[in-house]
């Protein structure tokens, strides 16, 4: 397999403060990869520089052979790019069927059209219900964000990112903030994802992360401190002084 | 599993593209219309003369709800666009251009003054938005008052007069209720559309738009010429309308009153303009019996309705027929 998605020696300050320090990963195409790290160990920095919500201080981002440093955020979301937010990012006024067409219009050029209603191909609209359906959203299409549980909006988050029909998903902490009964039906999406999708998961659950994917890599104080299988990490001693061990710093 | 994906996707084709209107929204709508259509009949000349008014004002009004209603932006810089239409309008027809020549030059105008700004505002939100619109209509009554060999300054510009089968104020309040009425279905149209949708996307969250791949500044770039394409209308049929055009025209009170009546009819409603525009012309027009203060009564009446129905009349009406109906169908 080749390699798909490259960060070469990224570093990202804000000021004085480097968030994201020479960080260098290769994602291979249908790799499932976690990030793991403490609080503010630049985990969703790094997701900005791949998204382009920041631009690297230093470094060079890749995507499929191309340099996308400095593309800007809609044009690697239209390369295949696609994310969900940590701290929920939908539109609250809208309804559930209406976020998913935005999703779903934003790689069309109909997204421009002035006297016409908003409609799908019977494709596109297939692909967004099936989005819906597989995140358990399938009868709320006429709700409003705000009348939906934030376990909902959780599962909303993860439709609008699947409904675009990415080539590489970056799930910021989807789970965050769920009840443990929310958090299995996050999984269990998470696992229901198809196989050959590139997937790119931050996650402070060690459990859920352990059974979803194939390679973790460890970031503290915006360094790569290890890159190995889940067993391997969980074995590491560093790993454990830094995250999972209470003993250092807060997880 | 996908089985039943693709089974009930026929149906969820449907839910997804449509989007209805309620049954009472178009009787309402219709409703209006009709009154407006009658009300000539029964009123006398003066008063069909303020309809007229209010018709074109309701334009300018709905024109600043498409940005605020829509994309979020409060601008204050809409009564300079308005008034820069009718300047170029009456400019170009008390030198002898027909009248429709000049009105197209002046929305054209408009609509380039529109971009400039567009371009200048894009960028910002919130407060930064309005104050940077606020400065570029500064700038535009700022040329009209100083270059007064153009613009006739403080005297203003008077215009040829309407032409003779547009002098009776009953046939003139008919040509504007037509075309009022079609810029209207056009503005609704646009909001309604995949291009609608995307602005209130914007105003929503910019950075979940960005992630799904749209150009928010072009959107919004669009969204204003768009909005002040529709204003400079609104200002060239007040040229034929008015005959005479002042920096008043340009002013900020100008811009204020606009979006007061957008405020006032209800933010996001569209047809609310038309409540708004009745509401604060009918009050300028009593309050001018009594008194010249007219502005220090404006400010009060924006304060009273911030505090007391920010959501505007029509957007007090959505609200309590909602809840009047959630409750009859329980
Ligand atoms: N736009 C910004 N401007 C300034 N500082 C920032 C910005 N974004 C992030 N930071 C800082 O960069 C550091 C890394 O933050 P980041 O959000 O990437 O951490 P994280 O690993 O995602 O943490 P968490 O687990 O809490 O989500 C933090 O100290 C944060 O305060
Ligand atoms: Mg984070």
């Amino acid at each position: 397999m080749q390699d798909y998605f490259r960060l070469e020696n990224v570093t990202v300050q804000f000021g004085a403060l480097v968030a994201v320090d020479a960080v260098s990963m290769a994602i291979r195409s249908g790799e499932r990869r976690a990030i793991i790290g403490p609080n503010g160990a630049g985990k969703t920095t790094l997701f900005n520089a791949m998204t382009g919500v920041v631009r690297p201080t230093q470094g060079r981002v890749l995507f499929d052979g191309n340099d996308i440093s400095r593309a800007p955020v809609h044009k690697r979301s239209a390369m295949g790019i696609s994310r969900t937010f940590q701290i929920t990012n939908l539109f609250p006024r809208l309804s559930v069927a209406e976020n998913v067409l935005l999703a779903m219009l934003g790689h069309t050029p109909r997204k421009f059209a002035l006297a016409t209603l908003p409609t799908l191909n019977p494709d596109e609209a297939e692909r967004g219900a099936a989005a819906l359906e597989m995140t358990g959203l399938g009868n709320r299409r006429h709700s409003v964000v705000t009348e939906l549980s934030y376990g909902e909006q959780r599962q909303l988050e993860l439709a609008m990112a699947l409904a675009t029909q990415p080539r590489i998903l970056l799930l910021d902490e989807p789970a965050a903030g769920l009840s443990p009964r929310e958090r299995v039906i996050v999984s269990d999406i998470i696992r229901a994802l198809p196989r050959d999708l590139t997937l790119i998961l931050i996650e402070h659950d060690m459990d859920i992360v352990m059974n979803l994917v194939d390679y973790i890599t460890v970031l503290n104080n915006g360094k790569l401190l290890v890159e190995a299988s889940p067993e391997k990490i969980k074995n590491n001693t560093d790993v454990q002084d830094v995250y999972l061990g209470r003993g250092g710093q807060d997880a | 599993m996908t089985a039943s994906l693709s089974s009930d996707s026929a149906a969820a084709a449907g839910d997804l593209s449509t989007s209805r209107v309620g049954k009472a929204a178009t009787v309402s709508v219709l409703l209006g219309a009709l009154v407006l259509a009658a009300l000539p009949m029964v009123l006398p000349n003066y008063q069909v003369s303020v309809l007229t008014e209010v018709l074109i004002f309701a334009v300018l009004a709905m024109s600043i709800d498409m940005l605020a209603g829509y994309a979020g932006r409060t601008s204050l810089c809409h009564g300079a666009i308005f008034g820069t239409a009718t300047y170029m309008t009456i400019w170009l027809a008390q030198d002898g251009s027909s009248i429709a020549v000049a009105m197209i030059a002046g929305v054209l105008m408009a609509t380039m003054l529109a971009a400039v700004f567009g371009m200048l505002a894009i960028r910002t939100s919130g407060v930064y938005f309005l104050l940077l619109t606020l400065a570029l209509g500064m700038v535009v009554w700022g040329i009209c008052l100083r270059w007064t060999s153009v613009t006739g300054g403080e005297n203003g510009l008077r215009g040829p007069g309407r032409p003779e089968f547009l002098n009776d104020h009953v046939s003139f309040y008919y040509v504007v209720f037509v075309c009022v009425a079609l810029i209207t279905l056009a503005m609704w149209r646009i909001v309604r559309s995949p291009f609608g949708l995307t602005m209130r996307g914007i105003r929503d969250s910019e950075s979940r738009m960005q992630a799904l791949g749209y150009n928010v500044p072009l959107h919004m770039f669009a969204a204003f010429t768009i909005s002040g394409f529709f204003a400079g209308m609104a200002g060239a049929l007040y040229a034929v309308f008015n005959n005479f055009v002042s920096p008043s025209a340009v002013a900020l009170v100008l811009s204020v009153e606009g979006l007061l009546m957008t405020i006032v009819g209800g933010v996001g409603t569209l047809f609310g303009g038309f409540i708004g525009a009745a509401a604060i012309i009918a009050l300028e027009n009593v309050v001018s019996l009594y008194t010249e203060r007219w502005q220090s009564v404006l400010g009060a009446v924006f304060i009273i309705i911030m505090i007391f129905a920010p959501d505007g009349v029509l957007g007090r009406l959505k609200d309590g027929f909602g809840k009047w109906t959630s409750r009859s169908s329980r």
